[in-house]
Protein backbone atom coordinates (compact mmCIF):
# COMPACT_ATOMS: atom_id res chain seq x y z
CA UNK A 1 0.00 0.00 0.00
CA UNK A 2 2.41 2.45 0.75
CA UNK A 3 3.89 2.23 -3.02
CA UNK A 4 0.94 4.48 -3.43
CA UNK A 5 1.37 8.08 -2.93
CA UNK A 6 0.28 9.51 -0.05
CA UNK A 7 -2.42 11.82 -1.60
CA UNK A 8 -3.98 8.93 -3.23
CA UNK A 9 -4.11 6.54 -0.12
CA UNK A 10 -7.08 8.27 1.45
CA UNK A 11 -8.62 7.49 -1.73
CA UNK A 12 -7.37 4.11 -1.90
CA UNK A 13 -8.14 3.32 1.44
CA UNK A 14 -11.81 4.01 0.51
CA UNK A 15 -12.38 2.03 -2.17
CA UNK A 16 -10.27 -0.63 -0.96
CA UNK A 17 -13.02 -0.55 2.31
CA UNK A 18 -15.90 -0.44 -0.10
CA UNK A 19 -14.64 -3.77 -2.08
CA UNK A 20 -13.98 -5.75 1.27
CA UNK A 21 -17.87 -4.53 2.06
CA UNK A 22 -19.24 -6.57 -0.31
CA UNK A 23 -16.64 -9.35 -0.28
CA UNK A 24 -16.96 -10.34 3.44
CA UNK A 25 -20.84 -10.82 2.29
CA UNK A 26 -19.75 -12.30 -1.02
CA UNK A 27 -22.28 -14.87 -0.39
CA UNK A 28 -25.68 -12.36 -0.27
CA UNK A 29 -23.39 -10.19 -3.09
CA UNK A 30 -22.48 -11.74 -5.96
CA UNK A 31 -23.44 -15.68 -5.17
CA UNK A 32 -27.02 -15.10 -4.91
CA UNK A 33 -27.24 -12.32 -7.86
CA UNK A 34 -25.74 -15.72 -9.58
CA UNK A 35 -28.21 -17.82 -8.36
CA UNK A 36 -31.16 -15.20 -9.52
CA UNK A 37 -29.66 -14.91 -13.04
CA UNK A 38 -29.34 -18.94 -13.18
CA UNK A 39 -33.18 -19.10 -12.38
CA UNK A 40 -34.43 -16.85 -15.09
CA UNK A 41 -32.67 -18.37 -17.36
CA UNK A 42 -33.78 -21.86 -16.21
CA UNK A 43 -37.43 -20.45 -16.04
CA UNK A 44 -37.58 -18.61 -19.56
CA UNK A 45 -35.41 -20.67 -21.96
CA UNK A 46 -37.98 -23.69 -20.30
CA UNK A 47 -40.72 -21.82 -21.25
CA UNK A 48 -39.88 -19.92 -24.40
CA UNK A 49 -36.85 -22.10 -25.40
CA UNK A 50 -38.91 -23.88 -28.09
CA UNK A 51 -41.09 -21.17 -29.82
CA UNK A 52 -39.14 -17.92 -29.45
CA UNK A 53 -36.50 -17.10 -31.51
CA UNK A 54 -35.17 -13.47 -31.70
CA UNK A 55 -32.29 -13.24 -33.88
CA UNK A 56 -31.96 -16.00 -36.91
CA UNK A 57 -29.66 -18.97 -36.16
CA UNK A 58 -29.56 -17.62 -32.41
CA UNK A 59 -31.29 -20.33 -29.11
CA UNK A 60 -33.66 -17.81 -27.15
CA UNK A 61 -31.35 -19.70 -24.28
CA UNK A 62 -28.13 -17.87 -26.00
CA UNK A 63 -30.23 -14.66 -26.52
CA UNK A 64 -30.94 -14.68 -23.13
CA UNK A 65 -27.84 -14.84 -21.35
CA UNK A 66 -26.03 -11.43 -22.35
CA UNK A 67 -29.01 -9.95 -21.05
CA UNK A 68 -29.57 -11.46 -17.94
CA UNK A 69 -25.87 -10.44 -17.02
CA UNK A 70 -25.68 -7.22 -18.45
CA UNK A 71 -29.20 -6.64 -15.91
CA UNK A 72 -27.25 -8.01 -13.10
CA UNK A 73 -24.54 -5.95 -13.46
CA UNK A 74 -26.63 -3.19 -13.63
CA UNK A 75 -28.67 -3.87 -10.43
CA UNK A 76 -25.79 -5.04 -8.17
CA UNK A 77 -23.47 -1.83 -9.70
CA UNK A 78 -26.45 -0.12 -8.06
CA UNK A 79 -26.75 -2.15 -4.99
CA UNK A 80 -23.50 -1.75 -3.86
CA UNK A 81 -23.17 2.11 -3.63
CA UNK A 82 -26.41 2.66 -2.73
CA UNK A 83 -26.62 0.46 0.22
CA UNK A 84 -23.28 1.10 1.29
CA UNK A 85 -24.71 5.19 2.00
CA UNK A 86 -27.82 4.40 3.58
CA UNK A 87 -26.12 1.55 5.49
CA UNK A 88 -24.10 3.96 6.73
CA UNK A 89 -26.23 6.73 6.91
CA UNK A 90 -28.65 5.19 9.24
CA UNK A 91 -25.91 3.75 11.36
CA UNK A 92 -24.59 6.73 11.71
CA UNK A 93 -20.95 5.80 10.78
CA UNK A 94 -20.84 7.55 7.46
CA UNK A 95 -19.41 10.69 9.95
CA UNK A 96 -15.98 8.54 9.93
CA UNK A 97 -15.42 9.33 6.61
CA UNK A 98 -16.88 12.81 6.39
CA UNK A 99 -14.42 14.01 8.86
CA UNK A 100 -11.76 13.12 7.13
CA UNK A 101 -9.63 15.09 4.44
CA UNK A 102 -10.85 13.06 1.96
CA UNK A 103 -12.55 15.61 -0.97
CA UNK A 104 -15.84 14.85 -2.70
CA UNK A 105 -14.24 13.90 -5.88
CA UNK A 106 -11.96 11.40 -4.37
CA UNK A 107 -15.38 10.14 -2.19
CA UNK A 108 -16.94 9.26 -5.67
CA UNK A 109 -14.14 7.80 -7.26
CA UNK A 110 -14.08 5.59 -4.44
CA UNK A 111 -17.76 4.75 -4.01
CA UNK A 112 -17.44 4.48 -8.39
CA UNK A 113 -14.86 2.27 -8.71
CA UNK A 114 -16.04 -0.13 -6.61
CA UNK A 115 -19.67 -0.34 -7.66
CA UNK A 116 -18.01 -1.00 -10.93
CA UNK A 117 -15.89 -3.73 -9.77
CA UNK A 118 -19.16 -5.64 -7.80
CA UNK A 119 -20.84 -5.33 -11.32
CA UNK A 120 -18.59 -6.56 -13.33
CA UNK A 121 -17.38 -9.76 -10.31
CA UNK A 122 -21.14 -10.57 -10.25
CA UNK A 123 -21.54 -10.33 -14.70
CA UNK A 124 -18.25 -12.28 -14.98
CA UNK A 125 -19.26 -15.11 -12.24
CA UNK A 126 -22.63 -15.54 -14.12
CA UNK A 127 -20.83 -15.48 -17.64
CA UNK A 128 -18.58 -18.36 -16.53
CA UNK A 129 -21.14 -20.33 -14.64
CA UNK A 130 -23.42 -19.96 -18.19
CA UNK A 131 -20.34 -21.38 -19.95
CA UNK A 132 -21.04 -24.83 -18.72
CA UNK A 133 -24.54 -25.08 -20.10
CA UNK A 134 -23.88 -22.85 -23.23
CA UNK A 135 -21.62 -21.89 -26.30
CA UNK A 136 -21.79 -18.61 -26.26
CA UNK A 137 -20.27 -16.60 -28.86
CA UNK A 138 -17.88 -13.32 -28.03
CA UNK A 139 -17.79 -11.32 -31.45
CA UNK A 140 -16.20 -8.40 -29.46
CA UNK A 141 -15.19 -8.46 -26.15
CA UNK A 142 -13.78 -4.70 -25.89
CA UNK A 143 -17.95 -3.60 -26.87
CA UNK A 144 -18.71 -6.10 -24.33
CA UNK A 145 -16.10 -4.71 -21.86
CA UNK A 146 -17.26 -0.71 -22.61
CA UNK A 147 -20.59 -1.64 -21.90
CA UNK A 148 -20.08 -3.57 -18.65
CA UNK A 149 -17.87 -0.70 -17.62
CA UNK A 150 -19.64 2.30 -18.40
CA UNK A 151 -22.95 0.76 -17.72
CA UNK A 152 -21.86 -0.31 -14.10
CA UNK A 153 -20.56 3.07 -13.56
CA UNK A 154 -23.76 4.94 -14.15
CA UNK A 155 -25.29 2.54 -11.66
CA UNK A 156 -22.87 3.25 -9.18
CA UNK A 157 -22.90 6.78 -9.87
CA UNK A 158 -26.94 6.25 -9.60
CA UNK A 159 -26.66 4.50 -6.55
CA UNK A 160 -24.75 7.40 -4.93
CA UNK A 161 -27.75 9.66 -6.11
CA UNK A 162 -30.06 6.90 -4.38
CA UNK A 163 -27.72 6.67 -1.06
CA UNK A 164 -28.06 10.37 -0.36
CA UNK A 165 -31.59 10.90 -1.14
CA UNK A 166 -33.16 8.69 0.97
CA UNK A 167 -33.18 8.40 4.41
CA UNK A 168 -34.77 5.24 5.24
CA UNK A 169 -34.82 2.04 4.21
CA UNK A 170 -37.77 2.19 3.07
CA UNK A 171 -37.10 4.94 1.09
CA UNK A 172 -34.27 2.69 -0.43
CA UNK A 173 -36.46 0.07 -1.21
CA UNK A 174 -38.56 2.22 -3.26
CA UNK A 175 -36.23 3.45 -5.55
CA UNK A 176 -34.60 0.14 -6.39
CA UNK A 177 -38.88 -1.44 -6.81
CA UNK A 178 -40.67 1.46 -8.66
CA UNK A 179 -37.19 3.15 -10.70
CA UNK A 180 -34.32 0.13 -11.01
CA UNK A 181 -36.70 -2.82 -11.49
CA UNK A 182 -38.97 -1.19 -14.09
CA UNK A 183 -35.98 0.32 -16.20
CA UNK A 184 -34.21 -3.34 -16.05
CA UNK A 185 -37.34 -5.59 -16.74
CA UNK A 186 -38.26 -3.23 -19.80
CA UNK A 187 -35.54 -2.91 -21.69
CA UNK A 188 -35.08 -5.97 -23.68
CA UNK A 189 -33.28 -8.12 -21.62
CA UNK A 190 -35.79 -11.12 -22.18
CA UNK A 191 -37.25 -9.78 -25.68
CA UNK A 192 -35.93 -7.73 -28.50
CA UNK A 193 -37.90 -4.49 -28.85
CA UNK A 194 -38.99 -5.08 -32.26
CA UNK A 195 -41.42 -7.72 -30.91
CA UNK A 196 -42.99 -4.71 -29.38
CA UNK A 197 -46.24 -2.61 -29.88
CA UNK A 198 -45.09 0.73 -32.17
CA UNK A 199 -46.02 2.71 -28.82
CA UNK A 200 -43.55 0.89 -26.63
CA UNK A 201 -40.99 0.34 -29.15
CA UNK A 202 -41.00 4.51 -28.77
CA UNK A 203 -41.00 4.69 -24.89
CA UNK A 204 -38.53 1.60 -24.67
CA UNK A 205 -35.75 4.45 -26.80
CA UNK A 206 -36.02 6.53 -23.71
CA UNK A 207 -34.80 3.91 -21.11
CA UNK A 208 -30.84 4.32 -21.25
CA UNK A 209 -31.00 0.33 -19.85
CA UNK A 210 -32.44 -0.99 -23.23
CA UNK A 211 -29.40 0.78 -25.02
CA UNK A 212 -26.85 -0.65 -22.48
CA UNK A 213 -28.54 -4.40 -22.92
CA UNK A 214 -28.65 -4.32 -26.70
CA UNK A 215 -25.03 -2.46 -27.19
CA UNK A 216 -24.29 -5.08 -24.38
CA UNK A 217 -25.69 -8.07 -26.32
CA UNK A 218 -23.92 -7.35 -29.63
CA UNK A 219 -20.32 -7.98 -28.22
CA UNK A 220 -21.85 -11.32 -28.17
CA UNK A 221 -23.76 -11.88 -30.94
CA UNK A 222 -22.56 -9.20 -33.28
CA UNK A 223 -26.58 -8.27 -33.99
CA UNK A 224 -28.55 -5.89 -32.07
CA UNK A 225 -31.72 -4.28 -32.28
CA UNK A 226 -29.88 -0.30 -32.94
CA UNK A 227 -26.35 0.40 -33.70
CA UNK A 228 -24.10 -0.46 -31.12
CA UNK A 229 -22.38 2.71 -31.40
CA UNK A 230 -25.00 5.23 -31.06
CA UNK A 231 -25.81 2.85 -27.65
CA UNK A 232 -22.44 3.22 -26.35
CA UNK A 233 -22.56 7.29 -27.22
CA UNK A 234 -25.71 7.25 -24.84
CA UNK A 235 -24.42 4.88 -21.90
CA UNK A 236 -21.75 7.07 -22.01
CA UNK A 237 -23.69 10.27 -22.23
CA UNK A 238 -25.65 9.46 -19.62
CA UNK A 239 -22.84 7.63 -17.34
CA UNK A 240 -20.94 11.32 -17.90
CA UNK A 241 -24.39 13.30 -16.63
CA UNK A 242 -25.04 11.06 -13.33
CA UNK A 243 -21.89 11.25 -12.65
CA UNK A 244 -22.22 15.32 -12.80
CA UNK A 245 -25.06 15.32 -11.06
CA UNK A 246 -23.49 12.87 -7.89
CA UNK A 247 -20.29 15.15 -8.12
CA UNK A 248 -23.24 18.54 -7.84
CA UNK A 249 -24.73 16.79 -4.75
CA UNK A 250 -21.51 15.49 -2.96
CA UNK A 251 -19.86 18.78 -3.49
CA UNK A 252 -23.15 20.88 -1.87
CA UNK A 253 -22.93 18.09 0.85
CA UNK A 254 -26.33 16.92 0.04
CA UNK A 255 -27.84 15.63 3.14
CA UNK A 256 -24.42 14.69 4.58
CA UNK A 257 -23.16 18.72 5.40
CA UNK A 258 -25.79 20.54 6.64
CA UNK B 1 1.62 30.67 18.47
CA UNK B 2 -1.16 29.99 16.50
CA UNK B 3 -4.46 29.52 18.25
CA UNK B 4 -5.82 25.90 18.68
CA UNK B 5 -9.06 26.63 17.89
CA UNK B 6 -10.23 30.39 16.57
CA UNK B 7 -13.89 31.54 15.47
CA UNK B 8 -14.88 34.47 14.50
CA UNK B 9 -18.89 36.04 14.65
CA UNK B 10 -19.78 32.60 14.07
CA UNK B 11 -23.52 32.31 13.00
CA UNK B 12 -25.33 28.86 11.67
CA UNK B 13 -29.43 29.24 11.29
CA UNK B 14 -31.20 26.19 10.33
CA UNK B 15 -34.59 27.41 8.96
CA UNK B 16 -35.81 29.92 11.38
CA UNK B 17 -33.62 28.41 14.42
CA UNK B 18 -30.52 30.77 14.79
CA UNK B 19 -28.81 28.36 16.59
CA UNK B 20 -24.99 30.12 17.18
CA UNK B 21 -25.38 33.86 17.08
CA UNK B 22 -22.27 35.05 16.70
CA UNK B 23 -19.81 33.53 18.52
CA UNK B 24 -16.20 34.19 19.06
CA UNK B 25 -13.84 31.84 20.68
CA UNK B 26 -10.33 31.39 20.61
CA UNK B 27 -8.51 28.29 22.31
CA UNK B 28 -4.88 28.41 22.98
CA UNK B 29 -2.74 25.05 21.91
CA UNK B 30 -1.95 23.22 24.98
CA UNK B 31 -5.33 24.03 26.63
CA UNK B 32 -7.51 21.88 28.21
CA UNK B 33 -11.05 23.71 27.85
CA UNK B 34 -14.51 22.57 28.75
CA UNK B 35 -17.90 23.70 26.52
CA UNK B 36 -20.29 23.63 29.02
CA UNK B 37 -24.16 24.77 28.57
CA UNK B 38 -27.66 22.94 28.77
CA UNK B 39 -29.06 20.91 25.55
CA UNK B 40 -30.14 23.09 22.06
CA UNK B 41 -27.15 25.72 23.64
CA UNK B 42 -25.39 24.90 20.33
CA UNK B 43 -22.54 23.01 21.77
CA UNK B 44 -22.45 20.12 19.30
CA UNK B 45 -23.34 22.57 16.34
CA UNK B 46 -20.12 24.30 17.27
CA UNK B 47 -17.91 20.90 17.27
CA UNK B 48 -19.81 19.77 13.92
CA UNK B 49 -19.05 23.14 12.43
CA UNK B 50 -15.42 22.44 13.31
CA UNK B 51 -15.25 19.24 12.19
CA UNK B 52 -16.75 20.04 8.80
CA UNK B 53 -19.79 18.59 9.15
CA UNK B 54 -22.06 21.40 9.16
CA UNK B 55 -21.13 24.48 7.84
CA UNK B 56 -21.63 28.28 8.85
CA UNK B 57 -24.20 30.25 8.05
CA UNK B 58 -21.57 33.46 7.81
CA UNK B 59 -18.06 33.77 9.97
CA UNK B 60 -14.88 31.91 10.29
CA UNK B 61 -13.57 28.92 11.76
CA UNK B 62 -9.85 27.57 11.91
CA UNK B 63 -8.06 24.66 13.59
CA UNK B 64 -4.46 25.55 13.96
CA UNK B 65 -4.74 28.55 11.85
CA UNK B 66 -6.46 26.75 8.97
CA UNK B 67 -9.72 27.73 7.66
CA UNK B 68 -12.51 24.58 7.72
CA UNK B 69 -13.73 25.48 4.50
CA UNK B 70 -10.90 26.99 2.67
CA UNK B 71 -8.15 24.88 4.02
CA UNK B 72 -10.25 21.90 4.70
CA UNK B 73 -7.64 19.10 3.97
CA UNK B 74 -5.11 20.50 7.01
CA UNK B 75 -8.25 21.89 9.33
CA UNK B 76 -8.83 17.68 9.19
CA UNK B 77 -5.47 16.61 9.73
CA UNK B 78 -5.17 18.69 12.60
CA UNK B 79 -8.35 17.63 14.19
CA UNK B 80 -9.53 14.62 15.81
CA UNK B 81 -13.13 14.32 16.38
CA UNK B 82 -14.49 11.85 19.26
CA UNK B 83 -18.23 12.05 18.75
CA UNK B 84 -21.30 11.49 20.83
CA UNK B 85 -23.14 8.76 19.41
CA UNK B 86 -21.87 5.01 19.45
CA UNK B 87 -21.44 4.64 15.90
CA UNK B 88 -19.44 2.25 14.15
CA UNK B 89 -19.05 0.27 11.08
CA UNK B 90 -20.36 -3.48 11.53
CA UNK B 91 -18.21 -5.21 8.64
CA UNK B 92 -15.49 -5.06 10.37
CA UNK B 93 -12.78 -5.44 13.32
CA UNK B 94 -11.25 -2.39 15.85
CA UNK B 95 -8.13 -2.88 14.16
CA UNK B 96 -9.55 -3.13 10.55
CA UNK B 97 -11.46 0.10 11.20
CA UNK B 98 -8.71 1.85 12.96
CA UNK B 99 -6.15 0.73 9.99
CA UNK B 100 -9.15 2.43 7.42
CA UNK B 101 -9.86 5.69 9.39
CA UNK B 102 -5.59 6.01 9.61
CA UNK B 103 -5.70 5.20 6.04
CA UNK B 104 -8.00 7.87 5.12
CA UNK B 105 -5.81 10.14 6.46
CA UNK B 106 -3.34 9.38 4.10
CA UNK B 107 -1.35 7.02 6.39
CA UNK B 108 0.04 4.02 5.54
CA UNK B 109 1.58 0.52 6.94
CA UNK B 110 4.13 2.73 8.98
CA UNK B 111 1.26 3.98 10.95
CA UNK B 112 0.38 0.20 12.64
CA UNK B 113 3.00 0.73 15.01
CA UNK B 114 0.99 4.06 16.69
CA UNK B 115 -2.72 2.06 15.94
CA UNK B 116 -1.61 -1.00 17.89
CA UNK B 117 0.00 1.55 20.62
CA UNK B 118 -3.78 3.82 20.67
CA UNK B 119 -5.10 -0.24 21.48
CA UNK B 120 -3.35 -1.03 23.93
CA UNK B 121 -3.01 2.49 25.57
CA UNK B 122 -6.91 2.47 25.53
CA UNK B 123 -7.19 -1.17 26.93
CA UNK B 124 -8.42 -2.73 23.80
CA UNK B 125 -5.62 -5.11 22.58
CA UNK B 126 -7.84 -8.33 23.52
CA UNK B 127 -10.58 -7.09 21.14
CA UNK B 128 -8.38 -6.02 18.24
CA UNK B 129 -9.71 -8.50 16.36
CA UNK B 130 -13.22 -8.63 17.54
CA UNK B 131 -16.46 -7.28 15.25
CA UNK B 132 -17.21 -3.47 16.15
CA UNK B 133 -21.12 -5.07 16.76
CA UNK B 134 -19.65 -7.46 19.50
CA UNK B 135 -17.97 -4.87 21.68
CA UNK B 136 -19.72 -3.68 24.75
CA UNK B 137 -21.07 0.40 25.24
CA UNK B 138 -17.79 1.07 27.09
CA UNK B 139 -15.39 -0.61 24.31
CA UNK B 140 -17.58 1.20 21.97
CA UNK B 141 -17.01 4.21 23.82
CA UNK B 142 -13.05 4.15 23.46
CA UNK B 143 -13.12 2.88 19.76
CA UNK B 144 -14.51 5.90 18.96
CA UNK B 145 -11.45 7.74 20.77
CA UNK B 146 -8.99 5.46 19.60
CA UNK B 147 -10.32 6.30 15.84
CA UNK B 148 -9.93 10.24 16.76
CA UNK B 149 -5.96 9.25 17.57
CA UNK B 150 -5.07 7.55 14.63
CA UNK B 151 -4.15 10.36 12.47
CA UNK B 152 -2.14 11.54 15.99
CA UNK B 153 -4.00 15.29 15.55
CA UNK B 154 -2.41 18.06 17.73
CA UNK B 155 -6.69 19.04 18.57
CA UNK B 156 -8.89 16.67 19.90
CA UNK B 157 -12.39 17.49 20.70
CA UNK B 158 -14.88 15.11 22.65
CA UNK B 159 -18.41 15.74 22.70
CA UNK B 160 -19.49 13.86 26.06
CA UNK B 161 -17.01 11.07 26.25
CA UNK B 162 -18.32 9.88 29.27
CA UNK B 163 -22.01 9.64 28.92
CA UNK B 164 -23.21 6.23 29.72
CA UNK B 165 -19.95 5.13 30.72
CA UNK B 166 -19.21 3.76 34.27
CA UNK B 167 -17.49 5.07 36.93
CA UNK B 168 -13.97 2.80 36.69
CA UNK B 169 -13.59 3.26 33.04
CA UNK B 170 -14.33 7.05 32.98
CA UNK B 171 -11.32 7.20 35.45
CA UNK B 172 -9.67 5.54 32.75
CA UNK B 173 -10.38 7.57 30.11
CA UNK B 174 -10.00 10.99 31.81
CA UNK B 175 -6.33 9.73 33.34
CA UNK B 176 -5.66 8.56 29.33
CA UNK B 177 -7.37 11.99 27.91
CA UNK B 178 -4.60 13.96 30.77
CA UNK B 179 -1.82 11.94 29.51
CA UNK B 180 -2.45 13.49 25.85
CA UNK B 181 -3.08 16.74 27.08
CA UNK B 182 0.72 16.54 28.80
CA UNK B 183 2.01 15.43 25.91
CA UNK B 184 0.76 18.79 24.50
CA UNK B 185 -2.57 18.19 22.94
CA UNK B 186 -5.63 20.44 23.06
CA UNK B 187 -8.52 18.92 24.49
CA UNK B 188 -11.68 20.74 23.87
CA UNK B 189 -14.82 18.76 25.21
CA UNK B 190 -18.13 19.01 26.25
CA UNK B 191 -19.40 17.27 29.12
CA UNK B 192 -23.03 17.53 31.40
CA UNK B 193 -21.05 15.82 34.45
CA UNK B 194 -19.60 19.31 35.72
CA UNK B 195 -17.45 18.06 38.66
CA UNK B 196 -15.51 16.67 35.71
CA UNK B 197 -14.99 20.07 33.90
CA UNK B 198 -14.15 21.89 37.12
CA UNK B 199 -11.66 18.85 38.19
CA UNK B 200 -9.70 18.58 34.56
CA UNK B 201 -10.75 22.03 32.47
CA UNK B 202 -8.26 25.01 33.00
CA UNK B 203 -10.70 27.13 31.20
CA UNK B 204 -14.59 26.85 31.01
CA UNK B 205 -17.18 28.53 27.64
CA UNK B 206 -20.48 28.43 28.91
CA UNK B 207 -23.04 28.46 26.52
CA UNK B 208 -26.59 29.69 26.43
CA UNK B 209 -28.70 29.60 23.18
CA UNK B 210 -26.33 29.94 20.40
CA UNK B 211 -24.15 32.57 22.61
CA UNK B 212 -21.11 32.08 24.88
CA UNK B 213 -22.43 34.04 28.52
CA UNK B 214 -19.50 33.26 29.97
CA UNK B 215 -15.69 32.82 29.14
CA UNK B 216 -13.34 32.48 31.76
CA UNK B 217 -10.69 30.52 34.01
CA UNK B 218 -12.03 27.54 36.71
CA UNK B 219 -10.90 29.61 39.34
CA UNK B 220 -12.23 32.63 38.08
CA UNK B 221 -15.76 31.28 37.25
CA UNK B 222 -15.46 30.05 40.47
CA UNK B 223 -15.03 33.05 42.51
CA UNK B 224 -17.49 34.78 40.70
CA UNK B 225 -19.85 32.95 43.12
CA UNK B 226 -19.44 34.90 46.83
CA UNK B 227 -19.05 33.24 49.95
CA UNK B 228 -20.09 29.25 50.36
CA UNK B 229 -23.04 27.07 50.23
CA UNK B 230 -25.46 25.90 53.03
CA UNK B 231 -26.91 22.45 52.47
CA UNK B 232 -30.18 21.95 54.51
CA UNK B 233 -32.72 19.26 55.44
CA UNK B 234 -35.52 20.47 57.43
CA UNK B 235 -38.55 19.85 59.33
CA UNK B 236 -40.78 22.03 57.44
CA UNK B 237 -40.23 24.54 54.57
CA UNK B 238 -38.09 27.30 55.31
CA UNK B 239 -39.91 30.86 56.29
CA UNK B 240 -40.32 33.38 54.05
CA UNK B 241 -37.15 35.87 55.31
CA UNK B 242 -34.84 33.14 54.26
CA UNK B 243 -36.62 32.76 50.25
CA UNK B 244 -34.21 35.06 49.18
CA UNK B 245 -31.05 32.89 49.49
CA UNK B 246 -32.46 29.70 48.04
CA UNK B 247 -30.11 28.69 45.43
CA UNK B 248 -32.16 25.39 45.02
CA UNK B 249 -34.89 23.08 46.56
CA UNK B 250 -35.77 19.72 46.77
CA UNK B 251 -38.91 19.23 48.97
CA UNK B 252 -37.43 19.77 52.49
CA UNK B 253 -33.41 19.89 51.43
CA UNK B 254 -32.51 23.09 50.77
CA UNK B 255 -29.21 24.91 49.25
CA UNK B 256 -29.07 28.41 50.50
CA UNK B 257 -25.88 30.74 49.37
CA UNK B 258 -24.41 32.37 52.20
CA UNK B 259 -22.71 35.70 50.98
CA UNK B 260 -20.33 35.53 54.24
CA UNK B 261 -20.01 32.83 57.20
CA UNK B 262 -21.28 34.72 59.54
CA UNK B 263 -24.77 34.58 57.91
CA UNK B 264 -25.32 31.34 59.16
CA UNK B 265 -26.00 32.51 62.56
CA UNK B 266 -28.84 34.78 61.30
CA UNK B 267 -30.74 31.44 59.17
CA UNK B 268 -30.45 29.63 62.06
CA UNK B 269 -32.33 31.89 63.96
CA UNK B 270 -34.88 32.50 61.67
CA UNK B 271 -35.52 29.01 61.55
CA UNK B 272 -35.86 28.96 65.15
CA UNK B 273 -37.76 31.67 65.22
CA UNK B 274 -39.85 29.89 62.25
CA UNK B 275 -40.17 26.80 64.68
CA UNK B 276 -38.11 24.82 62.02
CA UNK B 277 -35.66 22.23 63.29
CA UNK B 278 -32.13 21.26 61.39
CA UNK B 279 -32.33 17.83 60.79
CA UNK B 280 -28.87 17.61 58.65
CA UNK B 281 -26.53 20.44 57.23
CA UNK B 282 -23.38 20.84 55.41
CA UNK B 283 -21.21 24.03 54.68
CA UNK B 284 -20.22 23.34 50.89
CA UNK B 285 -17.41 25.55 48.65
CA UNK B 286 -19.58 26.57 45.53
CA UNK B 287 -18.82 24.47 42.59
CA UNK B 288 -19.03 24.46 38.64
CA UNK B 289 -22.70 23.84 39.04
CA UNK B 290 -23.46 26.75 41.22
CA UNK B 291 -21.91 28.89 38.29
CA UNK B 292 -23.65 27.67 35.52
CA UNK B 293 -27.10 27.78 37.50
CA UNK B 294 -26.17 31.43 38.56
CA UNK B 295 -25.47 32.59 34.65
CA UNK B 296 -27.96 30.29 33.13
CA UNK B 297 -30.47 31.51 35.44
CA UNK B 298 -29.15 35.34 35.27
CA UNK B 299 -28.85 35.60 31.55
Amino acid sequence: MNLISQRMRGPWTLFKKELLRFWRVGFQTVAAPVMTALLYLLIFSHVLGSRVEVYPGVPYTVFLIPGLIMMSVLQNAFANSSSSLIQSKVMGNIIFVLLTPLSYIEFFSAFLAASIIRGLCVGFSIYLVSMCFIDLPLNHPWIILAFAVFGSGMLGAFGIIAGLWAEKFDQMAAFQNFVIMPLSFLSGVFYSIHSLPPLWQTVSHFNPFFYMIDGFRYGFFGMSDISPWFSLSVVIASFITLSLVTIGMLRAGYKLRG
Amino acid sequence: MTPAIQLTQVHKHFGALHALKGVDLNIEQGEFFALLGPNGAGKSTLINLLAGLLRPTSGTLSVMGFDVLKDYRQARHALGVVPQELVFDPFFNLREMLRFQAGYFGRGNENDTWVDEVIECLGLTDKAHTNMRRLSGGMKRRALIAQALVHKPPVIVLDEPTAGVDVELRHTLWEFIKRLNREGHTIILTTHYLEEAEELCSRVALMKQGEVIALDSTKNLLASIPGKNLKLKLSAAVPQSLMAMVRHQDALDYMLNLNEITQIEFVLAELRNANVSVLDMQLIEPDLEDVFVDLIGRS
